[in-house]
Parts: C-alpha cells; sequence; structure tokens
C-alpha cells in the first residue's frame, strides 16, 4: 500500500498534541507517512512552564515528547529545518535547508511570536523576548552582568518574567500602558489589589506609561529606557512581553485567507481556505472568529484536527480563556465574561484590603454565573470557572460563593456532569466520573493518567480530586478522609489542631477530636506528630502505649519473631575500628550480618532480651539508633567524591554526614532518606531520594519528592546553585512543611504529586515564604536539632525503661523456645516451618550457640 | 472466655493471675502491665499475650499469630473495632477480638486452618 504523506509545520505544544491525538487513532500510521518540520532545536517542550526553567527545570524535564514517541511511530523529525514556503498547486513544502517535501494533507501549527513594540532601539543588545528556551537562556546569561531589569507589559506573562529577573535578583520594574495589571483578566478594583500585591515582592510598577524608546551606550548595549509619562528608567536588561501576535506569514504567502487581525482562518473542523490545509494553535483564527493564546483551546483544536484527518467527527467552535497566574506567590485568577460586558449582568464585590482580597463574581440577569475576578485567594477558582463556563444554576447564594474558604466555598457536587473541569485538556466532570466508574481508577494519579486532566497547569486538581472522592464513595469504596474509623481527621489536620492546642497526649486528642479507643493506624500516627513537634522521647509514658512494635523495641521485628539492629553509619562513612566493633559485637551474639541498600550494616536474629546488651556495647564503641525502625530519617548516602574521585567538584561525604547528623531521630510521616552525590555523575542516586543534593562547580542542587521502592519516581529539581547554608535552610524547611501537610504513610513524591499548586507552590512556600509560615518552620527544626538524643543511649541510661525488653514477664532471661536457627553460608538464618533449628543462647551469655561451619 | 474483674485494683502490690490446666497461675504485677500494650507469658510450653486496656481491663489470649506462627501477638498494638477492644498482629496487621480470640479481618489463614487465638480467663487479686 502507498502511504499518504501528512506534513506538520512547527512542533509545539499543539503540534505535539495533534501528533498524539492522531497516531491514536485506527490505522493512522498504517495510512500516513509523517513529517515534521521544527524551526526549534528540540523537540516539543512545555511552554506553559517555560518560567520554571530558571528556577532549575531541565529542557529535559520540559520535555513533552520523549524520543520513543518519535522512534515508535517512525516519524521524521526535521529539528532546526524549519519550512520557508508553501507551494499550494504543487502541494509541496520548502524547507530552509532546500529540501522539497510532497504533502497529501499539510498542518500548520506555528503558534505565534512575540509582538516587540517598533520603539527607537527595540532591537539593541540588550533587549529579550520570552518565548523559547533559548530566550530564556538569553536573559539568563545577561541577567547575569546586569543590575536593573524592565519588563514592557504588565499582562500573564510579563508579570512571570518580572518574576523570573526578581528571582534572579535584578531591580524590576514593570511597564504597562493599560491603567492596570493584566488589565485582560481583571478589572479596576482586583487591579489595585493585585498592583499591591506585585509591589509587596519588591516588583516597581509603572501604568498608564508606554515605553518611548529604547537608549543605548557606545557599545549599542541598552542604557536607559524613555517612558511616556516622561519617566527615564536606568535598565541594563528589556525583556518584551507586550502580547504575541500569530504566525501565520507562510499562509499569507501562498494565499490562504487569514482574519483582518491575523491567524489563518479555519472552519470548525480547522480546515483552512485549502481542503488539503488544516491549521490549529495560536496561529489559527477559530471558527468563532477567535485567535487564542492559551494552550486548552489549541489542543481542542488538535483533536479536531486529528478527528477530521483520520474520518471522524471532531470540532472546535471556541474555548475557554480562564487563567490563573502561576508564580510571583500571588494568587489571580479570571474567569468567564470577568468585566461584566454581557447585557443585564450583575457584580457581587467582597473585597478586604488588610488582607490584600479582591473577589468579583459576575452575575446574569437570571441568576447564573457569567465570570469573575479573584485576587489574592483564587481557592474557589477551580469550582467557580466550570461552573460559570455550564450556564448551572448557582449552588449557594453569590455572597456566599465569596466568603474566605471555610466559610462557603462550594464543592465538586455543585458542578453538573457537562462542566469542564479540567480547560487544558477539555476534560468534563462526566469523564472524570466515568474514569473512576467505568475505567476503574481508585486514585487521582490514576484518573490523570486515564484523561489527562491536571497534567497541564495543574490549577484544576484540587477539584479533580474531589469529584474522584465523591465518585468513589458512590461506588462504596471506601473513602474516608479520616484516618480510621476513631478520627475523621487527616493526619494533616491532626497535626494542626495538635501543635494549636499544645496537646501532648493521645488521650486527649482521642478525647476531643476521636471516638473508641484508637487502634494501630491511628496511634502510631499520633505518636509520630508529638514526636515531631515537641521531639521527646518516644517510649516515655503512654507515648509507649503508641509506637508499632519497632519502634516499641527500637528494633526490627523480622519474620520469625526476632529483632534487627541497625546502627547509624552517617553518610555510609566508617572507620576500620567500627567495623571491626561491629563484627565482634555481631559475632559475641552469633547475629547474622548483612550490608543493607542503605549502606550501613544490619545485624539480625536478636532477640528482646539481647537488644538492650548488644546496644550497651554500641553505645559505648559511639554508635547510636539508625532509626530504621521508625517512620523518620533512615540514611542519607553519599559518594565518595572530591576528596578521592577524580570527578568530584564538592565534598559530597562531608555533606552527607552533615545531613545525617542534623536530621537523624526527625519523626515523619513515612520514612525519609536522602543522599549526596558529588558531581553530576550521581554515583549516589541523589534522584531518587526524599530529598538529595548533586554538587555543582556552583554549589549544591537540591531536588525533592524521589522514590525508589514499588513506585520509583526521580526527584524534581527544587533549587539549584545553593550555598551550603540557603541548602540546609530550604531543606529544613522542605522536611518541616512535609511533616506538617502531608498524610499517614504519604512518601514526598505523591505528597508532591498531590500538593497543589506543585513544585512552584512548594518553591513559593519554602524559597518566599509565601505562606508566611517559615520562621515557624525554622524555629521546629532548630528546636528539633538542639533536642535530639540518642534513643538507646537514653534508654539504656535508665533501668526502668531496660525493663521492658524481656521475651516473657514472668521468666525474663528465657529466650523465646519458638524463634528458632539454622546455618547457612557461615551464618545463622531463621529455621523453616519443618526444619526444627535450635534457639540461640539465653540473652545473659554471650556467644554463639550454634555451631557454624567453616569452610 | 475471658474473665474481666470488676473493680479496678488500686493497689500497687495487686498480682495478675491467668488460669491454666484448671489453675490460676501469678504471671506478673499488675503494676507491671502498660496501658494499651501487652506482655507475653510463658506458661509451661505454652505462651499467652496479655493486655491492659486504657481503662484498666485486662485480656489473655494466644501469643501465637497464625498468620506468620511467630509469638509475636503481644506486641502488637490495642485497640477497638467498633464497640470490639481488639489487638493488631505486628506481623501483618490482621486484628483480634481479645474478648474472644476471633480474627475479625480474614476467616482462615492461607493454609486454610481457622484464624483466631485462644483465651485464657485473667484475673486480678490484691
Ligand atoms: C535492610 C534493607 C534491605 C537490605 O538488606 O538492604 C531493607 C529492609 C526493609 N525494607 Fe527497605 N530496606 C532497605 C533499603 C531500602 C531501599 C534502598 C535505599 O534506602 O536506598 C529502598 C528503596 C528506596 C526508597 O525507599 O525509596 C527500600 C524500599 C522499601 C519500601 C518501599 C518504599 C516505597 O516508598 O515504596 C518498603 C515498604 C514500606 O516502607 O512501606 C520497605 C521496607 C522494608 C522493611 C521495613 C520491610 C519490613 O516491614 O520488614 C524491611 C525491614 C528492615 C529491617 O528489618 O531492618 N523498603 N528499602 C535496607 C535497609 C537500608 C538501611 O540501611 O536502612
Ligand atoms: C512563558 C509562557 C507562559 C505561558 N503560560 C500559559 C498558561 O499558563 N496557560 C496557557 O493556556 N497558556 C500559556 N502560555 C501559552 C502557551 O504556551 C501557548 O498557547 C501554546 O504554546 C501554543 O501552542 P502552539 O503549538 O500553537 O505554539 P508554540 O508552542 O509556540 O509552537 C509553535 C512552534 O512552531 C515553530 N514554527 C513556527 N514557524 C515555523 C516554520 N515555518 N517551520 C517550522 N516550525 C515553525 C515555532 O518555532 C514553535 O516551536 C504561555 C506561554 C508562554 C511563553
Ligand atoms: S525488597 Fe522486600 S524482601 Fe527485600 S528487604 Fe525490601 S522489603 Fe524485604
Ligand atoms: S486546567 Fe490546566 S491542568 Fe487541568
Amino acid at each position: 500500500m502507498v502511504k499518504k504523506d501528512l506534513v506538520l509545520i512547527g512542533h509545539g505544544m499543539v503540534g505535539q498534541r495533534f501528533l498524539e491525538a492522531f497516531l491514536a487513532q485506527d490505522g493512522a500510521a498504517w495510512d500516513w507517512r509523517v513529517t515534521v518540520l521544527a524551526e526549534e532545536p528540540r523537540p516539543a517542550y512545555d511552554r506553559v512552564h517555560l518560567t520554571s526553567w530558571f528556577s532549575g527545570t531541565s529542557a529535559e524535564e520540559l520535555s513533552l515528547c520523549p524520543a520513543s514517541f518519535i522512534d515508535e511511530h517512525g516519524i521524521d523529525l526535521r529539528l532546526g529545518d524549519p519550512a520557508v514556503a508553501v507551494d499550494r498547486d504543487r502541494r509541496t513544502v520548502t524547507t530552509r535547508s532546500g529540501q522539497l517535501l510532497p504533502y497529501d494533507a499539510l498542518v500548520l501549527a506555528t503558534g505565534s511570536y512575540p509582538f516587540v513594540p517598533p520603539v527607537p532601539g527595540h532591537d539593541a543588545r540588550g533587549c529579550h523576548v520570552y518565548r523559547t528556551i533559548e530566550d530564556l537562556a538569553g536573559i539568563k546569561e545577561a541577567a547575569a552582568t546586569a543590575r536593573v531589569g524592565a519588563v514592557v507589559g504588565g499582562g500573564l506573562l510579563g508579570l512571570e518574567a518580572a518574576g523570573a529577573l526578581r528571582a534572579m535578583e535584578l531591580e524590576t520594574h514593570v511597564v504597562e500602558f493599560a491603567p492596570r495589571l493584566m488589565a485582560i483578566q481583571v478589572d479596576d478594583g482586583g487591579g489595585a489589589v493585585l498592583r499591591r500585591k506585585i509591589e509587596e515582592l519588591g516588583v516597581i510598577v509603572h501604568t498608564g506609561a508606554g515605553t518611548q524608546a529604547v537608549d543605548v551606550d557606545d557599545d549599542g548595549a541598552v542604557r536607559t529606557m524613555q517612558l511616556s509619562d516622561g519617566t527615564e528608567l536606568a535598565a541594563d536588561l528589556v525583556v518584551f512581553s507586550a502580547g504575541v501576535r500569530p504566525r501565520d506569514q507562510l499562509a499569507r504567502d501562498c494565499g490562504l485567507s487569514v482574519g483582518e487581525r491575523g491567524g489563518i482562518t479555519v472552519d470548525e473542523r480547522c480546515r483552512t481556505s485549502d481542503p488539503h490545509i488544516w491549521a490549529i494553535g495560536e496561529c489559527a483564527q477559530a471558527a468563532d472568529g477567535r485567535v487564542y493564546g492559551l494552550v486548552g483551546p489549541g489542543y481542542a483544536m488538535a483533536e479536531a484536527a486529528a478527528l477530521d484527518l483520520t474520518g471522524g467527527a471532531g470540532s472546535f467552535t471556541g474555548g475557554d480563556t480562564s487563567t490563573k497566574l502561576k508564580l510571583l506567590g500571588v494568587d489571580v485568577a479570571s474567569f468567564g465574561d470577568a468585566h461584566g460586558t454581557t447585557h443585564g449582568a450583575l457584580d457581587v464585590l467582597y473585597t478586604d484590603s488588610r488582607a490584600g482580597v479582591y473577589k468579583k463574581l459576575v452575575i446574569g440577569a437570571d441568576g447564573a454565573l457569567l465570570g469573575g475576578v479573584l485576587v489574592g485567594d483564587a481557592d474557589a477558582y477551580s469550582v467557580l470557572r466550570p461552573l460559570a463556563a455550564s450556564g448551572a444554576e448557582l449552588p449557594a447564594p453569590p455572597e456566599q460563593l465569596l466568603l474566605p474558604a471555610s466559610v462557603g466555598a462550594p464543592g465538586a457536587g455543585a458542578l453538573p456532569d457537562e462542566a469542564v473541569v479540567c480547560s487544558c485538556h477539555n476534560v468534563s466532570k462526566a469523564a472524570i466520573r466515568a474514569a473512576v466508574g467505568e475505567q476503574g481508577c481508585t486514585s487521582v494519579p490514576e484518573v490523570k493518567k486515564c484523561t489527562k486532566a491536571g497534567t497541564g497547569c495543574g490549577s484544576c486538581v484540587k477539584l479533580m480530586t474531589g469529584i474522584v472522592e465523591e465518585e468513589l464513595a458512590a461506588s462504596g469504596v471506601e473513602v474516608a478522609r479520616g484516618i480510621c474509623e476513631h478520627f475523621t481527621r487527616t493526619r494533616a489536620e491532626l497535626y494542626e489542631i495538635i501543635r494549636a492546642k499544645g496537646i501532648t497526649s493521645f488521650s486527649r486528642v482521642l478525647d476531643e477530636h476521636g471516638t473508641g479507643e484508637g487502634c494501630d493506624l491511628c496511634k502510631p500516627v499520633v505518636a509520630s506528630i508529638l514526636a515531631s513537634l515537641g521531639s521527646t522521647y518516644v517510649l516515655d509514658g503512654e507515648q509507649a502505649g503508641l509506637q508499632d512494635t519497632n519502634d516499641h523495641f527500637l528494633a526490627n521485628l523480622q519474620r520469625n519473631g526476632s529483632y534487627s539492629v541497625v546502627p547509624r553509619i552517617p553518610g555510609g562513612e566508617i572507620t576500620p575500628d567500627g567495623l571491626i566493633t561491629i563484627g565482634r559485637i555481631a559475632r559475641d551474639f552469633g547475629l547474622y550480618t548483612k550490608i543493607t541498600g542503605g549502606q550501613r550494616i544490619d545485624m539480625f536474629g536478636a532477640s528482646v532480651d539481647q537488644l538492650p546488651l548488644i546496644w550497651q556495647r554500641l553505645v559505648d564503641a559511639g554508635f547510636e539508633s539508625g532509626h530504621a525502625y521508625g517512620k523518620a530519617l533512615r540514611t542519607v548516602k553519599s559518594c565518595v567524591g572530591q576528596t578521592w574521585c577524580r570527578y568530584g567538584v564538592q565534598d559530597s561525604v562531608a555533606l552527607a554526614i552533615e545531613l545525617e547528623l542534623r536530621y537523624r531521630g526527625l519523626r515523619s510521616p513515612h520514612k525519609l532518606k536522602a543522599a549526596v552525590s558529588g558531581c553530576a555523575r550521581e554515583c549516589a542516586e541523589a534522584q531518587s531520594k526524599d530529598f538529595g543534593v548533586i554538587a555543582t562547580a556552583e554549589g549544591w542542587n537540591l531536588y525533592v519528592g524521589g522514590n525508589g521502592g514499588m513506585t520509583p519516581r526521580h526527584a524534581d529539581l527544587l533549587a539549584a546553585d545553593l550555598d551550603r547554608e540557603s541548602l540546609i535552610r530550604t531543606i529544613d524547611r522542605f522536611l518541616m512543611f512535609y511533616i506538617r501537610t502531608a498524610d499517614r504513610l504519604e512518601r514526598t513524591a505523591p505528597w508532591i504529586e498531590r500538593l497543589e499548586g506543585g513544585l512552584d507552590h512548594l518553591r513559593s512556600v519554602v524559597l518566599d515564604d509565601s505562606l508566611g509560615i517559615c520562621d515557624d518552620l525554622d524555629e521546629l527544626m532548630a528546636r528539633h536539632v538542639g533536642t535530639y538524643q540518642d534513643e538507646w543511649a537514653t534508654t539504656l541510661a535508665d533501668p526502668d525503661r531496660v525493663r521492658r525488653f524481656v521475651s516473657f514477664v514472668n521468666a525474663p532471661g528465657v529466650p523465646d523456645p519458638t524463634v528458632r536457627f539454622v546455618s547457612e553460608r557461615d551464618q545463622i538464618r531463621p529455621a523453616r516451618p519443618a526444619e526444627g533449628g535450635r534457639t540461640l543462647a539465653p540473652a545473659l551469655v554471650a556467644g554463639p550457640e550454634l555451631e557454624v561451619r567453616t569452610r | 472466655m475471658t474473665i474481666l474483674h470488676e473493680t479496678r485494683p488500686t493497689v500497687a502490690t495487686a498480682v495478675v493471675e491467668i488460669e491454666h490446666d484448671g489453675r490460676w497461675k501469678p504471671v506478673c504485677g499488675y503494676a507491671d502491665l502498660l496501658p494499651g500494650r501487652g506482655v507475653a507469658v510463658l506458661l509451661g510450653a505454652e505462651q499467652v499475650a496479655l493486655f491492659r486496656d486504657r481503662a484498666g481491663l485486662l485480656y489473655a489470649v494466644g501469643n501465637t499469630d497464625p498468620f506468620s506462627g511467630s509469638a509475636v501477638i503481644s506486641r502488637g498494638i490495642m485497640g477497638s473495632r467498633g464497640a470490639a477492644p481488639v489487638v493488631a498482629s505486628p506481623m501483618y496487621k490482621q486484628a483480634f477480638d481479645l474478648r474472644t480470640g476471633e480474627c475479625l479481618d480474614e476467616a482462615a489463614t492461607p493454609d486454610g486452618s481457622p484464624a483466631r487465638l485462644g483465651v485464657w480467663p485473667v484475673r486480678v487479686v490484691s
């Protein structure tokens, strides 16, 4: 069979989405040979999160197109070779390198270009735009030597760019022609509150001011900027972010019809005026006459075109332009008819200037919600936006919808089925419900995978979570949010209660906030919270009763009822004497020894009665508890680093040891693991840890949220090139914020996945203190570090505490006769049911009783 | 059946006894027991897990966990499930009713034997 030729021009976000949707159609890959022409040097990447490149997200991480996708589908992807001409009669495309490609179908997805006002000096050295990774690389390089940055344009992108300049510690100005910031989205009232918030972040705002000229110095570099209000700004870096224009030149040149204000005109199926050519994304003017500058409508167009090309019926007639600012630690959202232009529309307002909150809802004559503006507190956005889009009746009086979240925010139940919950991927509430009810998803991550909802800007995740939970509950799956039958609260809520009320006992938590007697789920949770807030000895008084058996005996239970012993070996560094000591102790007590996956040594086969004796020897030799038993810091692994390794650029071992000693004993919702690598070769596998540090020539890169185990996850780069002090401060806050807000047994990886606002939010909390809690977090960590004590040393110092370590209350010193061992490879191992075996020596007699075969 | 003492002993010298082979055997001081926690008792070749709850009541059940075959029940966490006082095995976390020894999560162990613990009468004498 002869394949038909499909050529896609532009491999941006929408182009990639088109390829995915197109190749997912039955037979598409059989019938078509696909060639993609890309102007940029790399495959499609996530432009929406472009700004995160500044805070360390790499180009690879931003990529939307794994190499396997191109290979699997046999796509001919030509990077850095843009189309320069289209011959519609011959149906060919010419590329810059001079290739001539025939097509049966041509799809244009060329996006937009940033508009640069043609003022004198606009192309001087030091002037930049903000659209591609290369643009950002140029800005970063220039910022290294610049002092003052000016952003032309106070819209969504301009403010993002300003946030980035601030983060690079430039004095930052925003110049906006309109009388307020984000003029398209917010109204005057919202603009005023927004301005104050932006100014609080240290950005200097000039509204109602146009840029008249950029003056250059003798070398042709930017020196000052003249504004229409007479101001002269001494700026040495300028970023133009004054809007975008559709890239329709190619289409114009070959005579396709374009809109009055630009944009290739298409019908609802995204066909242009030529039946062999389609146009999608920002370069197209949609059937409703609008050119959309957002990714959601672009994706919908991509899908419509993909269906049309494969004989299906897709259409795009108009999209949602609601927006939420992702950066700067300022909550701003606008949705629907934000300016109340609909006939007969009324405003309902709520403002709290002291708190910097401004909210407006636009209500139609029939009482339905049409749109709104939220500044300072945009929590309700995820529900209000789809509600407005659906035209459904309001679930509560509008005044109530505006009150602070705790009072009256509507839940997911208020939404009708057809409401679009995720506007990035056009996923309706019905589709999310079906993912749970029909496709059997049982968690938010599964629903994300199955529907793509929540994988774009992330603003819908909270709402989606609500819907998934409701749906699970309706289908009989238990989703009580509480920890167990005794508490209807989550772990994070209990943490706040215990902290706020200063509670120190389980009884009081249970009496005031729970029912029944507690259980093996809630007791360890409360124990852990009490420990992370108080850092007191975990086995005193009532707390002893709450601990899991491992914490109760400060050792790990093994399959036959014996215990293992793991002394801390910070960073995995140990002296020959240390090794000999451990070896002697293990030999004297007849224990099995093994090097663990955590760079330390585990001794197995101890009875309860032996634990204090073994530990007395370890403590005397200077060892302390390794907390292998606790939901606490386990290990900070290291690689050998600069000291020895010929590639190392920093002393990774010293840092690993310092971190391990700092966080040892820290109780948390789940175990914590860390690692420090001395260079990018990453021998310590830091990117698979809850927090991982990798040395750079300038300092340390901090990664968080990694996980090995059952559901591996690579860690995300939280911050780059930190010095030692800021590194430690950032880890302190990260850990304490996690401890404060995570669920029971939720490791940092799923916690980050679930965190609303994701990594950006986490960054703004721990780096920019957007919640104003960093002082608290710092103080809690300082308290932990200051009050740490080795649990085993404390236990051994008190005979009362040692008394609990008996196998039998009425026969102390008698080892459990059912714990039996046999020998294997010169060591002991638990006997299997049919094997018999022998018990170990009575605890008080040290020395192996078991004969060990010597080779 | 488990006999629960009616009145709460106040004396630090009170002694806990478990009935074994038709005889009450003293096993430990009442004050040795931590509320909400258990201890293991060796009675001949048998092992009993003895618990004291927050209200002061005592329970004695078999110490061998039918799911793992290990003698570890005494090291489990106590609590309640509905109205039933329970202990969760520290090995694989199944809950057992402390009054009857019955497993509330699974009726049988993987090898088909019934999942229940023995129960012993227990009392406190001052
Ligand atoms: C001893 C050790 C295996 C070994 O011989 O090497 C081990 C042994 C156990 N691991 Fe592990 N893990 C050990 C390293 C690891 C590692 C490797 C590492 O730390 O670099 C991982 C993957 C990394 C990670 O956690 O992200 C690992 C992932 C797990 C998991 C899965 C966690 C997850 O998030 O999916 C569990 C199950 C759990 O915690 O719920 C687990 C649980 C366990 C338990 C506690 C299972 C149990 O309940 O008995 C084992 C008891 C340890 C004991 O008795 O001392 N172990 N375990 C290692 C002890 C390291 C140490 O020095 O502390
Ligand atoms: C910093 C930033 C933040 C943003 N934030 C948001 C947000 O929060 N929410 C949201 O919805 N949208 C946001 N956007 C907009 C969003 O990125 C765009 O709507 C989306 O990228 C449009 O996709 P596209 O494929 O149409 O265009 P693009 O992603 O721009 O892709 C077009 C591609 O075509 C290439 N190209 C052009 N001409 C040719 C040619 N002749 N030959 C070959 N290749 C060619 C271009 O180089 C480019 O790679 C943001 C944009 C930026 C820059
Ligand atoms: S992988 Fe499984 S068997 Fe091995 S140590 Fe970890 S938990 Fe135990
Ligand atoms: S709305 Fe952007 S990810 Fe769902």
